[in-house]
Formats: C-alpha cells, sequence, structure tokens
C-alpha cells in the first residue's frame, strides 16, 4: 500500500518527516592480515515511517552487515563502519555514543534475528525478559509492567499469557520463541524494526503464521520495517519495496510489483529466473555460471559483468550509476542508459 | 502381446521395484533414568509407512521438521533398524547383513546431506575424499582409481585439477558437487538426497538441481529426495509423498498431485507456499498451533487438532491410505467417506 501516494523516492530524498531511517553512502569493511573485506560498499536506502523495505541478496552479499552497521552492532575487531551516514529522523547516530547508542536501541530501533534462541537469555523467564524491555520505556511500577507483559504475549498469538510468563525459552518451540521475540520487540515501540531472516529457521506452515503476526503487527503500529531475506516469496508478502543485494551493494531497488514484473538488472532477471516455481514448465532451471566475486578483489567495473551475459567492456571498466527506470524504481546498469 | 496380461516397466524384469519399504516403524523408547532405567513413552517417529521407489525414478519426500522423514531416509541407509516391518532392495531384505552383504548395500545405496560444510572431512583433500569408497571395496588399482576420481569431478562440473585442494578452498555449491561426486564413485543405484539444495543460494541451487536431474538422466540412479521445499520437489520428483508426524498422508505421482491436493495438510503446505510474485497471492490455509509432539500423537487421524476441515469421526477413528484417484493416495475421512 502508499507506495503509489509517494511520489519522488530517490535514495537522496531530503529529510522528510515521513523518513525514518536514511542511509547514505555506507561503507563497512572488515581489516584482515590478509585484505581488506568491502562487505558493505557503498549502501544507500531510505526507509519510511510505516514501511516495509526488502533487502534480498544472496548469502555474503553483504546484507546482514548492512543491518548490523545501521544497529552498530559489528562483531568486535576487525569490522568497521569507515564512510557514510545513517539518519535517524535526521541525526546520524554513527556519531553516537555508545551509551546514546544503547538508549536507540530498543526504543527506536529493534532487531529480530534468524535464530530466536540468540536473542533470549536461557537463565531468565520470558517474563523477566519482557518486563525488563517494558520497563525500560515506561519505568513504571511492578503491577501495570506485568499486565503489559501479558498484554504483549497476547498481542503475539501466544494462548494462556499468565502461564507463559514463567517459562523459560527452552520450554519453547522455535516458532513460540520467535513470537516472544517479536512480543519484546513490540513493547519497546520501536519506529523501526530491522528483521534479519526471521522465519528461516521456521518451517512453511509456522513461516506463515509469524509473516501474519508481523503483518498485523506492522500494521497496528505503523512501524517501519527493514526486511532482510534471501526469500522472493516472502518479499511478495511482505514488502512494499525491495532493494536487491550484489557483492556489496545495492544494484535494483523500486516497488516490489514493479521490480518482479519487470526487472531490470540483469542479476534481479536471472535471481527471479532461477527460482522453482509451483507452476508452469519443470524443465530446466535458467542458472547465473560462475560464483559471485570475491570481496577482497571486487571487479573495478561492475560487479556482476563477470557473470552477465550482457557485459560490454563498459561494464568492465565503470561502475554504473543508478539510473532511474520507473517511479522510484532504480537499477545501476549501463544497459539503462539507452531506455 | 499375444497372452501377454503385464508388461513390466523397464529396468525391472521381476516387476520388483529398486526399493519397497513396507509397513515400516521406527519407535524411540523414552527412558528415565540410567540405572533401573524407565520407559516412559516411545516417541513414534515413522510410524507404518510403504512405499516404493522404481530404478531410475526420484520420490520426493516432504513434511515440516519432526514429521520422520530424515528418520526414513536413515532407515533406507540401513543406519537405523526398524522396530517393525521391512525394507528390500532389489528384492532382498536389507535387515541383518554383515560383512561383505552389508559393504555391498553401502556400495548400492549413497547419500548426500543438507550441510556440505560438515559432510567433507577437511584434512583430506577432495581428490582423497571421492576416492574413500573406491579404495575400501578394492575397486582397482591406484591410476584406475585417480582416472575414475578425474571422471566424477568431470561429471559434477569441478576441474580435474582441483583433486589435489582442500573443501575450504571451495564454496558451499561447489561441496556439494564434491560430496554428489564421492556418493556417484561406486554407481549406486539409489541416492538419499537429504535437502541437498536448501543450504545453498538460489542462484547455486538452480545449478545443482539441474546436474541432479542430468547425472540422473544418464546414470538412472534413483533418488529419495527429502525436502520441505515444495517447488524443488516439483522440479525433481517422478512421485511424492507428504509425510505429517511420521505417517504418510497423501502419496501420488508429482503431477497429480500438485493439479489436485487433496489431504488438508497438503493443501495447509502447498497454501505456505509464497509465491515469488506480488500478484499471485492465494487462499492462504493458515494452520493453528504446532505440530503436535510425536511421543503422544493425537488419537485418529494425528492432523486433526490442526485440520480445518476436521469433523466427529476424525478424533476416533484413524483414517488408511487410501487410492482415491489412479496413483494418488490419500489418508483421510473427507475422502473415504464420499
Amino acid at each position: 500500500m502508499s507506495i503509489a501516494e509517494q511520489t519522488v523516492a530517490t535514495a537522496q530524498a531530503p529529510g522528510g518527516d515521513d523518513i525514518v531511517l536514511d542511509v547514505r553512502d555506507l561503507q563497512t569493511y572488515f581489516f584482515l592480515r590478509r585484505g581488506v573485506v568491502k562487505a558493505v560498499d557503498g549502501v544507500s536506502f531510505t526507509l519510511r515511517r510505516g514501511e516495509v523495505l526488502g533487502l534480498v541478496g544472496e548469502s555474503g552479499c553483504g546484507k546482514s552487515l548492512t543491518a548490523l552497521s545501521v544497529m552498530r552492532l559489528l562483531p568486535k575487531g576487525s569490522a568497521r563502519t569507515i564512510h557514510g551516514q545513517v539518519l535517524l529522523n535526521g541525526e546520524d547516530i554513527l556519531t553516537k555514543t555508545p551509551n546514546e547508542m544503547r538508549e536507540i536501541r530498543g526504543r527506536q530501533i529493534s532487531m529480530i534475528l534468524q535464530d530466536p534462541q540468540t536473542s533470549l537469555n536461557p537463565v531468565f523467564s520470558i517474563g523477566e525478559q519482557l518486563r525488563e524491555a517494558i520497563a525500560r520505556r515506561t519505568g513504571g511500577r511492578t503491577r501495570e509492567v506485568m499486565r503489559e507483559a501479558v498484554e504483549a504475549l497476547r498481542r503475539v498469538d501466544i494462548a494462556a499469557p499468565e502461564q507463559r510468563l514463567g517459562q523459560f525459552p527452552h520450554q519453547m518451540s522455535g516458532g513460540m520463541k520467535q513470537r516472544v521475540v517479536g512480543a519484546i520487540v513490540i513493547s519497546g515501540r520501536p519506529e523501526i524494526l530491522i528483521a534479519d531472516e526471521p522465519t528461516t529457521a521456521l518451517d512453511v506452515t509456522i513461516q506463515l503464521q509469524y509473516l501474519k503476526l508481523l503483518q498485523r503487527l506492522q500494521q497496528e503500529t505503523r512501524m517501519a520495517i527493514l526486511f532482510i531475506t534471501h526469500d522472493f516469496g516472502v518479499v511478495a508478502r511482505m514488502c512494499d519495496r525491495v532493494a536487491v543485494m550484489y557483492a556489496g551493494r545495492i544494484v535494483e531497488c523500486g516497488p516490489v510489483d514493479q521490480v518482479f514484473d519487470s526487472p531490470s538488472h540483469p542479476y534481479t532477471q536471472a535471481l527471479i529466473a532461477s527460482v522453482p516455481k509451483m507452476t508452469g514448465t519443470t524443465e530446466r532451471l535458467y542458472t547465473i555460471e560462475g560464483q559471485p566475486p570475491s570481496l577482497m578483489d571486487l571487479p573495478v567495473g561492475c560487479r556482476f559483468a563477470p557473470r552477465c551475459p550482457h557485459a560490454d567492456q563498459r561494464c568492465l571498466e565503470v561502475y554504473p550509476p543508478s539510473f532511474t527506470v520507473g517511479a522510484a524504481h532504480t537499477a545501476d546498469c549501463w544497459r539503462m542508459t539507452a531506455g | 502381446m499375444t497372452g501377454e496380461f503385464q508388461i513390466d516397466p523397464p529396468g525391472e524384469p521381476d516387476g520388483e521395484p529398486l526399493l519397497r519399504v513396507e509397513r515400516v516403524r521406527k519407535h524411540y523408547p523414552l527412558t528415565k533414568g540410567v540405572l533401573l532405567a524407565k520407559t516412559l513413552g516411545q516417541v513414534k517417529a515413522v510410524d507404518d509407512i510403504s512405499f516404493t521407489i522404481a530404478a531410475g525414478e526420484t520420490l520426493g519426500l516432504v513434511g515440516e521438521s519432526g514429521c520422520g522423514k530424515t528418520t526414513t531416509s536413515r532407515l533406507i541407509l540401513n543406519l537405523e533398524d526398524p522396530t517393525d516391518g521391512q525394507i528390500w532392495l532389489e528384492g532382498t531384505s536389507i535387515h541383518g547383513l554383515k560383512g561383505d552383504a552389508l559393504r555391498d548395500y553401502r556400495a548400492k545405496v549413497q547419500a548426500v546431506f543438507q550441510d556440505p560444510w560438515s559432510s567433507l572431512n577437511p584434512r583430506m583433500t577432495v581428490g582423497r575424499t571421492i576416492a574413500e569408497s573406491l579404495i575400501v571395496t578394492g575397486w582397482g588399482d591406484r591410476a584406475s582409481i585417480a582416472e575414475r576420481v578425474g571422471d566424477l569431478l568431470d561429471q559434477v562440473g569441478l576441474r580435474q585439477d582441483q583433486a589435489t585442494q582442500y573443501p575450504h578452498e571451495f564454496s558451499g555449491g561447489q561441496r556439494q558437487r564434491i560430496a554428489l561426486a564421492s556418493a556417484l564413485a561406486l554407481r549406486p543405484g539409489l541416492i538419499v538426497l537429504d535437502e541437498p539444495v536448501s543450504a545453498l543460494d538460489v542462484s547455486i541451487r538452480a545449478q545443482m538441481m539441474n546436474l541432479l536431474k542430468d547425472i540422473q538422466a544418464r546414470d538412472t540412479v534413483a533418488y529419495l529426495l527429502v525436502a520441505h521445499d515444495l517447488a524443488t520437489v516439483r522440479h525433481m520428483a517422478d512421485h511424492t509423498a507428504v509425510m505429517y508426524l511420521g505417517k504418510i498422508v497423501e502419496h501420488a505421482p508429482t503431477e497429480a498431485l500438485f493439479d489436485n491436493v487433496l489431504h488438508p495438510y497438503t493443501k495447509a503446505l502447498f497454501s505456505a507456499v509464497l509465491p515469488p510474485r506480488p500478484d499471485r497471492r492465494q487462499d492462504e490455509i493458515v494452520l493453528t498451533g504446532e505440530v503436535p509432539s510425536p511421543l503422544n500423537p493425537p488419537s485418529g487421524c494425528r492432523f486433526h487438532t490442526r485440520c480445518p476441515f476436521v469433523m466427529a469421526q476424525c478424533s476416533r477413528l484413524e483414517p488408511e491410505l487410501r487410492e482415491i484417484a489412479p496413483g494418488h493416495l490419500a489418508a483421510c475421512h473427507l475422502h473415504t467417506a464420499g
């Protein structure tokens, strides 16, 4: 919804008041003894209030590291964000102190990870973990916090929430733990939720339950979601817009139906064509030859050029700029100059 | 043709399929205590399943975690003995095999597992890994083994000179090719593919699926494809069996199944597949609750606790797997009643 109404959406749109997150030219590298791994190399996107933006790509394309850079939760040691801005309601959070960041996380930006086990503390009951999240926001009294905790569990469709409060993570199934994480996130009332493959570890029928739940919560709270996934089905189901990443860069970005119906970048086209379908022919699947490039030794030109059936000399030599290919739809491909 | 009543399918001169699984159960006792252990109950991982796989054919086995599909593949690989029931390969029972007979069986039935990172020995060159089964079975001398390894690498789309490299030098998709090459080494009749592509990226997944089909077309090897992704199964399998809580609830030629889903659980599984197109949104059957514990499966039809079409008899009477349409079996009272 609402994409049609939103007129212009360029990556560099000035901080209009419905833009909650504006990431500009983000570069996060790993500095290793063997060399520099350019995992996120010039990523820009915006997220509007109440919008769901999908970030898709294959493993190693930098989508998770983009999220961790925004949260400023990079793995300690070698990884550093060396360039760019992350504007949260117009304020660059890359310049915040660790204490200020701690206030922002959970309150303004929250995150759901693939494995709910890593988000929950095994030695505390889920009631205690929920109460902590609620009390940090309200600072309120025990009785109100308790009532709100029960309410939070009810909102994520957990039956008999009063009893569940006393239970520990290991007493729950994966789907239920992921819902508890959802309850904790919601109780912090964040403006932005970053969901990093939240359903990848779940079975398909449980995945559908969870996606419906997330969608309902999103509509109730009007929070913006950055939805990271490798699954086009999930993107189609959940997102308003989608950004496709390849080798550390966003190569195409636009409204979901436009990108899916008329993908512009050859990588997006190939990726969509190679997914096995539930209808139509079962003949040979389309394949992309070769492997993604090493992030330590990136091609100078377009990163997809070595695997691209349309690549010419220019593609190999110069990285293409973002061309506008439709309303709020951009693609980094030299072939777009003609059209 | 006069006087001939039955025409045997090619490759099965005596009408016996490559693999026959008959009324197999696998129950694991749940015990408490070490000495004087008490048995608290039985986890019915696989409970009375039957199917066959013909030579050169693929059977897809679909279901969610805990439905017993991995236990089924372990039973077929002869890594576990069934509590009850029989499995035959080429007409011979596979139970109680010892010595050479067991080694023979291991040569005929191979496996490729989900995780390409854990299925290869990191300290062995991939050439050695692929040659391992050839060496163990005394397949030939050094030179002929080296030649066979080269051929296998060719077959799976790797370069012959990569035989001297170690697993860490390969990507996930390439490792899965190496695992496949070593499974193919002894020219098996059946390969158990346990989620062979689910750990791979989308673009690599398509390469691997095409490769598996090419190899099958050339070597007439049969596959038991254990997978949770229906679209993968649709592309690969000739027949598909759907499992729920240790039971096969529906079994049909893949095309027939995808054309006309009969069992409500299969319907729910199908509707949970998210079409990779935003405009193709379908009616969704969202199941409530989660898969019950196989320790204490529901009475009657095991799916009745979550079934949107549940009837009175479902909780009392266990439906049998019956042929509803030619070759299309389903275990559901909705279809047996009418």
